[in-house]
């Protein structure tokens, strides 16, 4: 018994060189193993008087105990360190890229037609499109543009023969629809369409948007509270100026441009406005008696609004575009702008 | 149409400044393009008189000239102009002055002689646009010292206004006076017309064939003019301010007064007409040069106006060369007529053709106004070149001039469409100061439209000028009022924006290509390609319609090559046209193009090229969004695809796109830099999706077998798929292949395929006998179908 405490030190000492969990679990066996030194000795009680035997047992579990949790104590710090040493050796550097693909992107003008058609549909509007190989009738005739019309003159039209042609608005889409639909009617009709005009400020092909309402009761007031929150929700400016002009379409009467105040200057006066203060951003009216008959839509109850504005105008004063012709380049340096 | 400030200042003044006018009538929907001042800034030049000419000592093009500039002292100037002369008025820089262009003029020596200031010439000034030899002469009256920029009252403006084609009545100063008259509620006043008194006894007669056409027509001679005099310049300015070249007096007189009144006047040398003048429409294939040398052959649909002999003018159009006035003419026969609209319309863009007349019939002419044109004309051509007026000779047809137009306006309607109820005596006074007669009804009025607005003949005509005049600006503004319906959706569908999206998703960037495509790459990529070709392309680049997306993505890639951006991963939705004009189909379609390196440049990107396989993968994550099991791949064979990398997809069994790799041929003709892989799948297809239906989950365990087959090289593995499907029992879950491999332990020829099943049964577990028998089953079939061995 005299040599526990030789034997706590000397066991002591040697957990704390141990350098392994391995090595400790060595020490765990030599000591408190069931063969172990310091069990031993509690085999050993059994020589000592009984009255003896209590305090000594006591002092040996003591001393068991003391060394079990300086085993542990050491596992956990070896443990520890060892983790620290795995740790340290996968160390990585997280300023490296990441791993992968590059996203893609979508068109301005498709990004732009989106958030046009969402602002519609949100309220209550369908979008509806249709073909871009149109005949006469549905790009003209049923629009209120005979043949020799003066207006036809305003948009040069591309032709495959006498009837047929490209649209040059997304209107047919429109007169399709009336024919095919009971009022009330909202939608709106984005898509390509097709001007023989090629320049720095026109490409032969655009996109449009066009939106119809055909409803009882709506006068001209719907049309321009229509307008006047589109322009404020796209150019998500609450105070935007917007005014209409007096203007002329075969198609609807009354007719209005509609100017905003100029996004780029704020109504100052730059380049790009002409020093005016005001850009001209879209055209609308309501539509013309003659396109409801054509429709067969009675006059009398229904009245109805139409407007249409170009995609690439309204994404070029949004993203501050200065080229229209780079729509249509299709170059990654552009495209990836817009992603 | 261009007007000067002043000459409209003469009929309407109102207190606004030129900017303010064109503001003004712009929110009236006359909309002004441009104010632009009517001559540059220049200073320090006055009327002078030439006093003496004196040949230059020391030159023979220059003259030694001594000009009066007023009460100081003659001054003497060398003049380098060759119609210079004694007595004539000129304008006369002074030294000290400035002319445009920021050219300062200073006391000079000219081979010796000093010269103190410039005789100048119109384009000296900014008067004209061609430089002229000649010095600007002033007529005999203009005031010796008087500033020069005053006595020409150049401090004018000129307005531009783009007139929309139902506001003819407006190409006139004439109209525009009378809209500016409105909106400031002022009178206009007219020049005086007093008719010039009958003093010849010439006439010639008229006789009009095609009254519907022409159903008034206004003629008359004037006797003895000299087409020698030069045309006034307060004239040649007012032509110029409008932007209309002078020509010689009896044209610009012409043209004058279709500015001022807005009435086209042709005026034709009498001794060119042969008996009479007949208006008719033009016999087919007729033939006439016109005043421009152009020899047209006439449609019949053609207005013509004729003498006995042939045609004369394109009516309404164009004169003819061989009647109209020149050095030598001495009687002016003169017309004013009034031809319908629907006469005129179309018919000289048919022939190519647009002139100041033309603009103007189209849209209407006032048929009131030509007996007050003839009559303004005839007074400044006996002013200006002389002549003595013949009577006028008129042919009308009653019948066929624009019936009045009476029009009901109703109160109500037109509350409603402006949701504002305006006073009806403001309405009233509105529509007559835009010269309509009004009368007050129970339900509203009724208006008579005026002669000259062709554009007012419905009630919605009127709510639009009451619009126009109140001010839409002065307008309300409220929300459209719905009804709240819902409506189904279509779950199953799949929207072209998730597809869009998925692409994006997958580093594709969206691309927009033109719907027309050049012919010749088109054939290129697609030789038995038919699509229709426009008649009027605006160029040979761009005239055929696209029968796929591949020309478009590939010259998208190209300019993107050529811009050192060699990874590129292009999509695009569009229509593609296929077929003849009368059995055309307009397929919407997604397609795109992948070239370059697989990976993004990077420290652990491969560097390996994009293959087949990268595609394949994109397109099936789109199939993904649907159903799978409706596509398939299948070997093809494309134009513009590799022969051994092309697969035809199918979409339940019917042809749905292709996918590619570019055909090394068709790439040598394009002159590619790169490898491209090309697919493109009809937008229809893709966008059915499905609608989830729940199987239950089983409780029972998977069971995995592997099976790897030899198989001839030759044998797409989708056979091999199809096969297995077939015999491996209804409890197959999964199956996958995992490895293909060919080399060496493989037979020459044969490549073997690695294929994992799983079976799973919803209410029990597999036992490992019944497994055994479907691998049997499949083995013996993949054995007698394919010739496929179990790899050892």
């Amino acid at each position: 018994m005299d040599h526990l405490p030789a034997l706590v030190t000397q066991a002591q000492g040697a957990i704390q060189a141990a350098e392994s969990v391995a090595a400790l679990d060595e020490l765990r066996v030599r000591y408190l193993g069931k063969k172990g030194d310091v069990t031993a000795l509690l085999k050993g009680l059994g020589k000592l008087p009984p009255e003896e035997r209590p305090a000594a047992g006591e002092r040996i579990n003591q001393a068991k105990q003391t060394l079990a949790d300086e085993i542990d104590a050491k596992r956990q710090a070896l443990e520890s360190a060892a983790l620290d040493a795995r740790l340290a050796a996968e160390k990585i550097d997280v300023t490296l890229p990441g791993r992968g693909q590059r996203n893609g992107g979508l068109h301005p003008v498709t990004r732009t037609l989106e958030r046009i058609e969402a602002l519609f549909t949100r309220i209550g509007y369908d979008v509806a499109v249709g073909p871009e190989i149109e005949d006469d009738y549905h790009n003209f005739e049923a629009l209120n543009i005979p043949a020799h019309h003066p207006a036809r003159g305003m948009a040069d039209t591309f032709y495959f023969d006498a009837t047929r042609l490209l649209r040059t608005h997304t209107s047919p889409v429109q007169v399709r629809t009336m024919k095919s639909t009971e009022p009330p009617i909202r939608i709106v009709c984005p898509g390509r369409v097709y001007r023989s005009d090629s320049d720095l400020t026109h490409t032969p092909m655009f996109h449009q948007v066009e939106g119809l309402l055909v409803d009882e009761g709506v006068s001209f007031a719907d049309l321009k509270g229509t307008i006047e929150d589109f322009l404020q929700a796209f150019f998500e400016r609450d105070d935007l100026s917007v005014r209409f002009r007096p203007s002329y379409f075969p198609f609807t009467e009354p007719s209005a441009e509609v100017d905003i105040q100029c996004v780029m200057c704020g109504g100052d006066g730059c380049r790009v406005c002409s020093h005016s203060g005001w850009l001209e951003v879209m055209g609308c009216g309501m539509v013309h008696p003659a396109v409801f008959r054509h429709s067969g839509i009675d006059t009398e109850r229904f009245t109805g609004f139409a407007f249409g504005m170009g995609a690439e105008r309204l994404a070029m004063l949004r993203y501050g575009v200065n080229d229209l012709r780079l729509f249509f380049e299709n170059d990654l340096r552009f495209l990836r702008q817009f992603a | 149409m261009k007007f000067s400030e002043q000459w409209l200042r003469e009929w309407v003044s109102p207190a606004l400044d030129a900017q303010g006018i064109a503001d003004q009538i712009t929110m009236a929907g006359l909309e002004v393009d441009a104010v632009e001042p009517v001559a540059q800034a220049f200073s320090g030049v006055v009327v002078a008189e030439v006093l003496s000419k004196e040949r230059h000592p020391d030159a023979d093009k220059l003259n030694v000239c001594t000009v009066s500039v007023g009460a100081d002292a003659p001054v003497q100037v060398v003049c380098g102009a060759p119609n210079v002369d004694v007595g004539q008025k000129v304008p006369f820089a002074q030294v000290g002055g400035v002319l445009p262009g920021d050219f300062k003029i200073k006391k000079a020596k000219l081979r010796g002689v000093e010269s103190f200031g410039m005789i100048c010439s119109a384009s000296e000034l900014g008067l004209a646009e061609e430089v002229s030899p000649g010095i600007l002469v002033l007529p005999a009256s203009a005031p010796v010292g008087d500033d020069f920029r005053a006595y020409m009252q150049l401090d004018d403006s000129t307005i531009e206004v783009d007139l929309t084609p139902n506001r003819g009545d407006c190409l006139s100063v004439r109209g525009l006076a009378r809209e500016v008259g409105v909106l400031n509620r002022l009178a206009v006043t007219s020049p005086t017309i007093t008719p010039t008194p009958v003093t010849s006894e010439m006439t010639f007669p008229v006789r009009v064939e095609a009254s519907a056409q022409c159903p008034r027509y206004l003629g008359r001679v004037i006797e003895g003019v000299d087409v020698s005099v030069e045309t006034p310049l307060w004239m040649v300015e007012r032509l110029r301010r409008s932007g209309v070249r002078s020509i010689d007096a009896v044209v610009d007189i012409t043209n004058y007064v279709m500015l001022e009144q807005g009435q086209p006047l042709h005026a034709f040398d009498l001794a060119n007409l042969s008996d009479e003048v007949v208006v008719r429409m033009a016999k087919q294939d007729e033939s006439l040069v016109l005043l421009d040398g152009q020899e047209v052959t006439l449609r019949d649909d053609t207005l013509v106006i004729a003498d006995a002999k042939r045609p004369l003018a394109m009516a309404g159009i164009m004169g003819g060369e061989h009647s109209g006035v020149g050095a030598s003419t001495q009687n002016v026969f003169l017309e004013s007529a009034f031809f319908d609209t629907l006469a005129i319309a179309g018919r000289a863009r048919a022939y190519g053709l647009h002139t100041d007349a033309s603009h103007r019939y189209e849209r209407g002419v006032d048929p009131e106004l030509a007996p007050l044109a003839i009559e303004r004309a005839t007074q400044l051509l006996c002013d200006i070149c002389g002549g003595k007026a013949g009577a006028i000779v008129s042919a009308e047809s009653a019948e066929h001039l624009p019936a009045a137009r009476s029009i009901a306006l109703r109160e109500a309607r037109l509350e409603a469409a402006l949701s504002k109820r305006l006073e009806a005596d403001d309405v009233s006074d509105m529509l007559a100061r835009l010269g309509l007669e009004v009368e007050r009804t129970s339900a509203g009025w009724q208006a008579q439209a005026p002669s000259w607005r062709f554009d007012i003949a419905i009630e919605e005509d009127l709510i639009e000028e009451v619009a126009r005049i109140h001010g839409y600006n002065n307008l309300p503004v409220r929300r459209p009022a719905a009804r709240l319906a819902l409506r189904s959706g279509d779950e199953a569908g799949i929207d072209l924006g998730r597809l869009r999206r998925q692409m994006v998703a997958r580093g594709y960037q969206e691309a927009v290509t033109y719907s027309f495509v050049a012919p010749e790459l088109q054939a290129v990529m697609l030789p038995e390609a038919v699509s229709p070709v426009l008649a009027n392309p605006i160029s040979a680049d761009l005239s055929v319609m696209r029968a796929s997306l591949f020309p478009g993505l590939v010259r998208a890639l190209e300019h993107n090559l050529n811009r050192q951006q060699s990874r590129v991963r292009l999509f695009e939705t569009g229509l593609i046209f296929n077929g003849e004009l009368d059995a055309l189909s307009q397929v919407p379609m997604l397609g795109g193009l992948a070239s370059g390196k697989r990976d993004l440049e990077g420290w652990a990107a491969s560097s390996d090229a994009v293959d087949f396989f990268d595609v394949k993968g994109d397109i099936e994550s789109l199939l993904a969004l649907g159903e799978s099991d409706d596509w398939r791949f299948e070997p093809g064979t494309h134009p513009a695809l590799h022969p051994g990398q092309c697969a035809r997809i199918l979409h339940r069994g019917e042809e749905a796109g292709w996918l590619g790799t570019l055909h090394p041929e068709v790439r040598a003709k394009l002159g590619l830099k790169q490898d491209a892989v090309l697919f493109e799948v009809r937008l229809d297809a893709l966008s059915q999706g499905r609608i989830p239906a729940f199987t239950p989950l089983s409780r029972y365990p998977e069971v995995r077998r592997d099976l790897a087959f030899i198989i001839g090289a030759e044998t797409p593995v989708q056979a091999l798929f199809d096969s297995v499907r077939a015999q491996a029992g209804e409890y197959l879950k999964d199956l996958k292949l995992f490895d293909v491999y060919s080399g060496k332990g493989v037979a020459e020829g044969h490549k073997s395929i690695a294929l994992g099943l799983t079976w799973q049964h919803p209410s029990r577990t597999l036992n490992d006998e019944e497994i055994n028998q479907l691998i049997d089953s499949i083995v013996t079939q993949v054995r007698v179908e394919l010739k496929a061995e179990l790899r050892g």
